[in-house]
């Protein structure tokens, strides 16, 4: 047989992939994505692998307080990563994640500055809780709604969005500047502490009870409501949504105020709860992050908690080797990078098998 | 007949692909000579359109061979099929709407691009073999018709020695297949040898040299045309004798007007008129097929009637069992619905409006009764029992009705459809090309279903595409033609030719030898 | 006004440059159906790449002409090309999901870009947080020899370095390829519906790959014009900003056409500096920032109303976004 076309391989799709196996498949990839950020700190700094991993663990876990800061960043960006959720469901590919955060924060640090002194600490607690979840569902509103009348492109709509609401943030900051000349806010309401929202038995826990209960409240929206089911068949096929009477504009407009709303609570968490303030930069990038967090787990806000809590460690972790060694903190960011391809790339695995065609098999039976 | 006819073109040796679980093609082995056409004959879902992938380069072959010339060769690739001469039509026509035809036509070839000399050459082509089409038409401007035209002349423009066309004459007019196997048969005179898979047994017998029958994704047998007739190829085809005569019986109580369409207009999205001034009624109890070419305004009819079109003028009237009279125009989709008027409408790809594919079966069934409570909560005990119900009564072949309906076969993904949607009890039933590439069994058990509601005194509208389908099971027939009504004719005393030209010529007044 | 033109022109140029390497990079891109949301990231890796070429090549001492400008480039175009090949190695070999993908790239480019920046920083042991390449950077943003002798004329259209006048021909070339060529029609078929790419026996892997890293590379030079010629050889970490996504947002104000986006990034450009022409000293300061958003609402608002017009001819490459795969049933 001298077949000069013969493929080598090729690829076919899975039937169905047991659950052990998947995970393994996944868990083989974040094993690999590891060995290969070891190789590159240890090619950049030449000290030994296993120290490295060490640091990165304690970079995450080393004490009580960075243990409780790890999660706390896991609780906010799994709160993220449930806000963008029922969006991504319906396949609406919501990027303004970091807008609609910042947007409720911006709300929240309006609160706190001009009604201090004017109204009691509870009231304005309340204003800020309700002002920051209708700004961030007015910011995922308006692109929800250009979508629903005119079908507009909404990932490049919530990114626009994005830089609007980071200019309107930028333009606060001058406007509330404190001290004059230092071009931020400051902590607001260092001495009063009010609109500062109460702690739980210390001040990380709020956040994640918060993260907890949304996990579960978005579990239920999206798995077991008939808003839910509605987003789902509306994310497969607008035709069949119309023909089986659901209002697809009605359920976009809806299902983006509550993807914007829960982001406009993280900006509350974030500025009334965590910060004290508020920075063009509050929200990190974590509006992107987010979205991977989503993905990888297949929109399984239980699965979420997991990935979000790889990705803090990860980004912890190797912000602690970039102290230690004394890199600059983007290198977190490049071993996020490479850790996310190995994970995205392993997806692949995950659907597809690769066949090798054996050249004695052919022609047989 | 040419000296070629004894020639083998390619033969096909032990070809077995499988997807999965699912055994497609099983030790396949069979040939095809210059100058012949052969017709490949199968239920759905025997493995035909994997069989000729696997020829065209789509699909590569876990097993067996393949020899042209009698040469072993291997097709990784559609490029590789071309460059054996090898062209293929697909059922789903595999063009790019925003490019011209003569752009879609040299499309993969090597060597600048020269828009002149492309256009030169399609019309010699075009002369050659009776084709008649615009090379500089862009594709979405274009009919059913001819972009098949187009996928024809592409092939041959390409060199191709043996065409195979999938189900070729399943979106043309009588008047277009007779236009089309004219184009075939000086093909065959020209030495090209052509398969051409199709459901429809009359075809076979008019175009074809020989019939090769797959069951199941095995080779059966084949036939020489000439020497055989319907009753054995169907036999071969399904492996046990099908009736091939569909019931119409007579609904006993009274007939009385459940739809009354008056004056109707619809302008589609791009503002052109789609229906002009339809008017007509259906009654209890009784099957009004409808029968037009494709897009002559039966997909805009059913939809206005479901309240899915924007409808420009004109009254679409709904008559209760008490004879109260109800306005559906400008209602809302759900609430036409509660009134017990159901469209099953399966359009071109099956899944694209009554159900959702990567939902399971029981999911499926909540499409319609999800908002059946009052919590904000699904309820999900009912649509599983509804889907076990229509799995078995409706014998549904399933693993199970947690199954994404994708990965069901189109007989089965349309059994649980129009089992859904009856489940409703419906008082108006309109469904739209409902046995679509289904296999006759299947074909027959939708029937059946269609039949039963109207003995249960439900008014059915039914496009169909066959008119010998729609000639034995409507009892009356509304002809479209252009967004007209061309007629609307009894489906006991209607003749096939008639309706052909009713489709194509309101009215049908070229209708020369009626009796 | 004259006089205002005359200034204003020339630094709109120079703020649109870099986004119309970026949007004819991912209009490339985008018509093999791919969309690259990690252009940011490649364009920060291209400007990176070049700056370590050219840093490098500055402590070796002895600058010369061609040499000065070919480590940068090609360093440049070696940095986003490589970019590129994870992309597609991702999305198309691996069929991963691009909008994932591509936030993954701008996350690992942007931490490149400033991580090696921030390292060089600390080599050269400067004490302002920033490097600067005065040496290369001055061939790199050498305008035309006659500029200054022509007055306005020189000074609105002969007053850049080369890469500019590059960005234009290049923007130009792929229109016509996109547009005339047989290159381009398979091109565009590849991203209008892969299936039938692949049917007509065009490798559709090939033409994605080829059109995604050339598109990568196209917009890595955006980086490099942005810190050779632009900030005059002098990188600090995220002066590049949100260029990145400005080019992708130019992609669409264009509606997919690389010769309309010579004009429209230069329109944007001179949108991004606007607000540096506010008259200095007044009460509200506070208005620049938000003049600064004005290329975002404008094309917000395109994009809403090419949405509204819903003209078959504007709409993205129908299969843009999706993997392809052969044989999916």
């Amino acid at each position: 047989m001298k077949n000069n076309h013969e493929p080598l391989f090729h690829v076919v799709k899975r039937d169905e992939l047991s659950r052990g196996k998947g995970i393994l498949i996944r868990v083989v990839a974040i094993i690999v994505a590891l060995i290969f950020c070891g190789i590159i700190t240890v090619a950049l700094t030449g000290v030994n692998p296993i120290s490295v991993y060490g640091t990165m663990v304690t970079g995450a876990f080393g004490s009580v307080r960075k243990t409780w800061v790890t999660l706390q960043n896991t609780a906010i960006l799994l709160l993220i990563a449930l806000a963008l959720t029922p969006a991504f469901r319906m396949k609406f590919w919501n990027c303004g994640g970091e807008g609609q955060i910042l947007m409720g924060g911006l709300a929240s640090a309006a609160c706190m500055i001009t009604l201090a002194d004017k109204l009691p600490n509870a009231v304005i607690i309340i204003l800020m809780i309700i002002s920051s979840i209708v700004a961030g569902a007015v910011w995922a509103g308006l692109p929800a709604l250009f979508k629903a009348l005119w079908n507009t492109n909404e990932t490049l709509s919530t990114l626009m969005m994005n830089y609007i609401a980071i200019q309107l943030v930028a333009y606060f900051t001058v406007v509330w500047e404190n001290p004059k000349g230092s071009g931020k806010i400051g902590i607001i309401n260092q001495n009063s502490n009010i609109g500062w929202l109460p702690e739980i038995a210390n001040k990380y826990l709020l956040a994640i009870v918060v993260g907890l209960i949304i996990t579960f409240f978005v579990y239920i929206y999206i798995y077991y409501t008939k808003h839910g089911y509605e987003v789902c068949v509306v994310g497969e096929s607008y035709r069949t949504a119309r023909y089986v009477g659901i209002k697809v504009g009605k359920v976009i407009v809806r299902t983006l105020l509550l993807s914007g709303a829960l982001c406009g609570l993280v900006g509350l968490l974030l500025v009334g709860g965590i910060n004290h303030t508020i920075t063009t930069t509050i929200a990190g990038g974590q509006g992107f992050t987010a979205i991977m967090v989503s993905w990888l787990a297949k929109f399984n806000p239980f699965v979420m908690i997991l990935t979000s809590g790889l990705i803090v460690f990860l980004g912890r972790g190797a912000g602690e080797i970039a102290t230690v060694f004394g890199f600059n903190q983007s290198f977190s960011d490049i071993l996020t990078g490479i850790i996310l391809f190995c994970i995205i790339g392993c997806e692949f695995f995950v659907t597809y098998k690769i066949k090798i065609n054996k050249k004695e098999g052919e022609g047989n039976v | 007949m040419s000296e070629n006819t004894s020639t083998t073109a390619i033969k096909l040796c032990g070809l077995t692909k499988t997807f999965g679980h699912v055994i497609a093609n099983s030790d396949v082995s069979m040939e095809i000579k210059k100058g012949e056409i052969l017709a490949l004959l199968g239920e759905n879902g025997s493995g035909k359109t994997t069989l000729m992938n696997m020829i065209a380069g789509i699909y590569y072959p876990d097993e067996g061979k393949i020899l042209i010339d009698d040469k072993e060769v291997s097709i990784g690739s559609p490029r590789d099929a071309f460059r054996y001469g090898i062209g293929m039509v697909h059922q789903h026509f595999k063009l790019i709407d925003v490019l011209t035809a003569a752009e879609n036509i040299t499309l993969g070839e090597n060597g600048r691009l020269d828009m002149k000399k492309t256009v030169a050459r399609i019309k010699d082509i075009c002369d050659k073999y009776g084709f008649d089409i615009d090379p500089n038409q862009k594709v979405y401007n274009m009919s059913v018709s001819q972009k098949q035209t187009v996928e024809i002349v592409k092939v041959l423009y390409r060199g191709a020695d043996i065409l195979i066309l999938d189900e070729p004459t399943a979106v043309l007019t009588p008047q277009e297949t007779e236009k089309l196997f004219k184009v075939l048969s000086n093909m065959k005179k020209d030495g090209k040898a052509i398969i051409i898979i199709t459901h429809k047994l009359n075809e076979v017998q008019e175009i074809s040299d020989r019939v090769a029958v797959l069951r199941q994704g095995h080779y059966i047998g084949d036939l020489i045309t000439a020497e055989t007739n319907a009753q054995e190829m169907t036999d071969m085809m399904v492996g046990h004798k099908v009736e091939l005569n569909i019931d119409r019986p007579e609904y006993k109580g009274e007939k009385v007007p459940r739809i009354v369409v008056n004056g109707l207009n619809i302008r589609n999205e791009e503002g052109i008129e789609k229906l002009k001034d339809v008017s007509f009624s259906v009654n209890s109890g009784e099957i009004l097929g409808i029968a037009g070419i494709s897009g002559c305004g039966q997909k805009e009819l059913l939809e206005a009637i479901a309240g899915l079109q924007v409808v420009e003028s004109g009254s679409i009237k709904y008559i209760d069992e008490n004879g109260k009279e109800s306005e559906l125009v400008g209602m809302e989709p759900l609430d036409i619905t509660e009134l017990g008027v159901t469209l099953s409408f399966v359009p071109e790809d099956r899944l694209g409006m009554g159900l959702v594919g990567n939902m399971d079966l029981a999911d499926n069934m909540m499409l319609r009764s999800f908002r059946n409570n009052s919590t904000p909560f699904t309820d999900r005990k009912n649509p599983h029992e509804l889907a076990d119900r229509i799995v078995s009564e409706l014998d549904v072949k399933t693993p199970s009705i947690e199954t994404e309906v994708r990965k069901l076969s189109g007989g089965n993904v349309q059994k649980v459809l129009v089992g859904r949607e009856i489940s409703n009890t419906p008082s108006v039933l309109m469904t739209a090309y409902a046995v679509r590439g289904l296999d006759i069994n299947s074909s027959y058990a939708i029937y059946d279903l269609i039949n039963q509601q109207k003995m249960k005194g439900v008014a059915v509208i039914f496009v169909g595409e066959d008119l010998d389908v729609l000639l034995q099971l409507s009892d009356r027939i509304l002809v479209l033609c252009d967004g007209q009504v061309s007629g609307i004719v009894d489906g006991k005393s209607a003749d096939k030719n008639q309706v052909g030209m009713m489709m194509t010529k309101l009215g049908g007044e070229d209708k020369n030898n009626e009796e | 006004m004259f006089d205002f033109l005359i200034s204003f022109i020339p630094r709109a140029v120079g703020q649109g440059i870099p986004l119309l390497y970026g949007s004819t990079g991912e209009i490339m891109t985008e018509k093999s159906g791919n969309l690259n949301l990690g252009i940011p990231g490649v364009m920060y890796v291209g400007g990176i790449a070049g700056v370590i070429g050219a840093f490098l090549y500055e402590q070796g001492g002895n600058v010369i002409a061609p040499l000065a400008i070919l480590i940068p480039l090609l360093c440049s175009l070696l940095g986003s090309l490589i970019m590129g090949l994870i992309y597609c190695f991702l999305t198309v070999t691996l069929r991963a999901n691009q909008n994932v993908t591509g936030l993954a790239m701008t996350t690992f480019g942007v931490g490149i870009g400033n991580f090696f920046g921030g390292s060089l920083i600390k080599i050269s042991g400067a004490d302002v947080p920033s490097i600067a390449l005065s040496e290369t950077s001055a061939y790199f943003s050498k305008s035309l020899p006659f500029a200054d002798k022509c007055g306005w004329f020189g000074k609105v259209f002969l007053s850049y370095g080369f890469l500019a006048y590059l960005a234009i021909i290049i923007a130009i070339v792929c229109s016509v390829v996109l547009k005339r060529t047989r290159i381009g029609l398979h091109l565009r078929a590849v991203g209008e519906d892969p299936a039938t790419a692949d049917a007509a026996g065009i490798n559709v892997t090939r033409y994605k790959y080829v059109s995604t890293c050339i598109g990568c590379m196209i917009a890595g030079i955006g980086g490099l014009y942005y810190v050779m010629d632009y900030a005059c050889g002098v990188w600090s970490n995220d002066a590049f900003g949100d260029r990145g996504w400005l080019a992708i947002a130019l992609v669409i104000f264009t509606i997919w056409r690389p010769n309309v986006s010579i004009v429209s990034s230069i329109f944007f450009g001179g949108l991004y500096i606007l607000y540096m022409y506010l008259p200095t000293g007044m009460e509200h300061m506070e208005v620049k920032e938000l003049y600064k958003m004005l290329p975002y609402i404008v094309t917000l608002i395109v994009l809403v109303i090419t949405s509204m017009r819903n003209r078959r001819e504007d709409q993205p490459p129908a299969s843009l976004g999706l993997a392809y795969f052969r044989e999916s049933r």
